[in-house]
């Protein structure tokens, strides 16, 4: 299929390979984190680390919308949808997500008005529908959702649709990335970095990543093809001591991002001062509020919200996995009392999150192809 | 919003707190158990493991040995493992609609709710079609409700679908499908129009199949207790060959077999929809597969198992014959066909075609060096023009089904869990 095997070939892939191999200096363990869970997922997806190096690791980022969502929004959320008078309508990946009483499918088995779209412009066509009823649709993701959020809301703000409003969860990908720099117990050597977010965000914002880190990243697309040569990109980098933003995905992504879609989302939202992550903990201005102007589309004035900080079940370790500081397996309940038909916590629930990645795609023996091994290495062995 | 605040999370009582209570108390009980297993150390249980170098054993803070990384790894796999292989149990208070998606939950529900309640030889194989032997002849029942929504799609009808899955549930347990039930569930206010189509496709489609309706139902319910029309088909069908047909018959080195391009009827219906304004050329690919079946038990009577690919896909065909053999299965994602366009709508959407339903595709395994008997005996049938071997039994990781992808990396393909929900960027 055009547009898609190009991004697949195998013997490209095997030449990129051979280069990564050529670049790794004898002794030395690289670390890169690929920010989003959308290459995470393409990563187990395709098998791509059967073409890495035993010294390159990759490590997975906090770039999973679902995944940081903290168990207390969820249960606001469910709180929202238990009343009558509320449709609450969701992307399909928030409906597996835990609260601290069940997730949006066990609501909806019990009765809750829940609807799952494709777009929240959907969510337009439920209202108009059904004019007695306030629907809220239940907003999550990075700067890569949050445009068509935007959208929505100037869409039902110029039609004057008063029964729409959105119960909004929308992060920001910056303040993540630093506190993964700021956090003591993770050495990383650069960052692959995130390919839709940049489409709007642009490159610029991941300047003070090399300027006052000192870290290489690149940009990446999503095919397996992209992220092969980001890493390549990555270790040219590090082998000649550069650290800069370069961006691979050029065919998609613009280094000034998207300024309509910029202006949309500054349009309806604001930073809040401060959001929690899960995993990660309080953020300060690392989340977007609706604008006051568009307070009649705003859930959490319309409707009260309990608000209450739910701390994740002791033996999840959601967030060790979310800082990249331990792999999925390494987790306590990885596979045994947490897996896909029964995620306790958030990473195990959407297909980007690294556990639901590795137990669905990676829970296997590694088959290295030639080209990826190193001349002379040995069996490493974990300090 | 927020306050300095913290409630204890799960554990307060409601439905998710108390089964993530209960999961937590399990897997320590496990992880107990296996502790105390002689030479079988979970990750940092003390027991005769590698030295690090110089023979002294690197220790963690708490002084238990530290394992390389890929050992570790490996325990964790095995872990797993075992923990998949304990008797599944439904946790829900209530059914959901993952229940009914034909992945993990569906079979869970199978094995836990009607197995334990209904046990008996004839069930226990959980294929198709149970075989039975009444006065000496061998027969095969089977039966299927059919919900589908819109009853009318481009390909077909809940009419022709309701025929078609039933006699294909028989001609791959090796039946030659003889009789069909139909019983119908109709809502109040239920075009008359729509249900003499609906019939009349079922009529067509029985005598392309050469079966016959020979009894059925009716009942009406109030509006809105259901969705149009539902209807439930059983059929029996004559097994005149010798020998058993089975998934649990594969051995490594079997090729398996697809008769067809996967994956149009599961994307024709989404699409039909009209929820995702997208446009395609494709149709179901509804259709009896009993002449197909019949073509290849003729030309290859080693046979060890045919399945009709439906609910779960392709997906859960290998992993079925994955677990019943207790071997491994190794596909490439080369040889699996695909049409174009069933590819791009699952692309947009994020979704594998390995897992959506098909209504027409045969799955076969036989023995490796019958392959090409078999794919040639196919391919003679228009049906199963686009036939191919996509993969064999393997003696790998038993009940582990590998991908080989196109990009030449290894991964996994595991039952789904739930509906294939598309990703949401």
């Amino acid at each position: 299929m055009r547009f898609v095997d190009e991004f697949r070939d195998a013997d490209q892939a095997r030449a990129l390979a051979a280069k990564i191999a050529a670049l790794c200096e004898p002794g030395r363990q690289y670390k890169l984190m690929e920010v989003c869970g959308g290459h995470t997922h393409t990563i187990y997806k395709h098998g791509l680390e059967d073409y890495l190096p035993e010294s390159v690791t990759l490590v997975h980022g906090p770039g999973c919308p679902v995944c940081v969502i903290p168990m207390g929004r969820v249960d606001d959320a469910m709180h929202l949808a238990s009343r009558d008078d509320v449709i609450m309508t969701s992307f399909g990946d928030m409906m597996r997500v835990p609260g601290s009483s069940g997730s949006f499918f066990d609501a909806k088995a019990s009765g809750t008005d829940i609807r799952m779209v494709y777009s929240p412009l959907d969510s337009l066509k439920i209202a108009r529908q059904n004019p007695d009823r306030q629907v809220v649709f239940m907003a999550i993701g990075f700067e890569t959702t949050a445009p068509s959020t935007a959208m929505t809301m100037l869409r039902a703000s110029a039609e004057g649709l008063r029964n729409f409003s959105v119960f909004c969860n929308h992060v920001t990908i910056i303040p993540a990335i630093k506190a993964i720099l700021d956090s003591p117990d993770l050495r990383l050597d650069g960052f692959i970095g995130p390919g839709h977010v940049s489409t709007v965000i642009g490159c610029r914002p991941y300047e003070f990543i090399a300027r006052d880190y000192r870290k290489p990243v690149v940009v990446a697309g999503f095919e397996p093809l992209d992220i092969l040569q980001s890493i390549y990109m990555l270790m040219l980098q590090l082998s000649s001591g550069r650290c800069e933003i370069e961006n691979q995905y050029s065919r998609v992504v613009p280094w000034d991002g998207n300024t309509v879609a910029l202006r949309a989302i500054g349009e309806t939202m604001e930073l809040r001062p401060y959001f929690e992550w899960r995993g990660l903990g309080f953020i300060s201005h690392s989340a977007l509020r609706v604008r006051e102007k568009y307070a009649a589309m705003d859930a959490e004035l319309l409707f009260s919200v309990p608000g209450v900080r739910v701390a994740d079940p002791k033996a999840c370790q959601c967030g060790e996995v979310l800082k990249g500081v331990l792999k999925p397996w390494e987790c306590k309940v990885f596979g045994t009392a947490c897996t896909p038909e029964t995620p306790i916590g958030t990473c195990m629930v959407s297909p980007e999150g690294a556990c639901a990645a590795y137990y669905n795609y990676g829970r296997v023996e590694r088959h290295r192809v030639p080209e990826a091994v190193v001349a002379g290495s040995a069996a490493v062995v974990e300090p | 919003m927020t306050t300095g605040d913290t409630r204890q999370g799960p554990g307060g009582g409601g439905v998710g707190g108390s089964w993530i209570d209960e999961a937590l108390r399990e897997h320590d009980h496990a992880e107990a158990a296996e502790a105390a297993r002689p030479g079988v150390g979970g990750p940092g249980v003390a027991g005769p493991r590698v030295a690090g170098p110089g023979g002294a054993e690197p220790a963690d803070p708490r002084g238990r040995p530290v394992l390389p990384m890929a050992e570790r790894e490996r325990q964790v796999l095995d872990r797993i493992d075992r923990a998949r292989r304990r008797r599944p149990r439904v946790r829900e208070e209530r059914i959901t609609m993952s229940h009914g998606a034909g992945g993990k939950a569906t079979r869970t529900l199978v094995e836990a709710v009607f197995l334990d309640a209904f046990r008996n030889p004839q069930l226990e194989p959980l294929e198709d079609a149970a075989e039975l032997s009444m006065a000496g002849v061998r027969t095969a029942l089977t039966t299927d409700s059919y919900v589908v929504s819109p009853l009318f799609f481009p390909g077909g009808d809940i009419g022709d679908l309701a025929v078609n899955g039933t006699v294909n549930d028989l001609a791959v347990a090796g039946a030659t499908p003889m009789y069909l039930s139909a019983g119908f569930i109709l809502e109040e206010g239920f075009p008359v129009a729509d249900l003499l189509r609906v019939t009349e496709s079922m009529r067509d489609a029985a005598a392309a199949a050469g079966v016959r309706v020979v009894t059925g139902d009716t009942k009406v319910v109030q509006r809105g207790k259901a969705d149009g029309c539902y209807i439930n088909t059983a059929g029996v069908g004559l097994i005149a060959r010798d020998g058993q047909l089975g998934v649990a018959r594969s051995r490594p080195g079997d090729a398996i077999i697809v008769s067809g391009p996967i994956g149009d009827h599961g994307v024709t219906i989404m699409l039909a929809r009209g929820e995702l304004d997208i446009e395609a050329d494709i149709v179901s690919d509804t259709a009896p597969l009993n002449g197909l079946t019949a073509r290849l038990l003729d030309a290859v009577p080693e046979t060890r198992a045919m399945r009709d690919a439906t609910r779960g896909g392709v997906a859960t065909i290998l992993n079925e014959i994955a677990t019943a053999a207790e071997a491994g299965v190794l596909v490439r994602e080369d040889d699996i066909p695909v049409r174009t366009e069933v590819r791009g709508a699952c692309e947009l959407l994020g979704i594998d075609p390995m897992y959506v339903a098909c209504e027409g595709r045969l799955v076969a395994v036989v023995p490796g060096d019958s392959a090409d008997r078999a794919v040639a005996a196919l391919r003679a049938d228009p049906l199963g023009a686009d036939a191919a071997v996509i993969g064999h039994v393997t003696d790998g990781p038993p009940g582990i089904v590998q991908l080989k992808t196109s990009f030449g990396g290894t991964r996994i393909v595991d039952l789904l869990v739930g509906d294939p929900l598309p990703r949401i960027c």
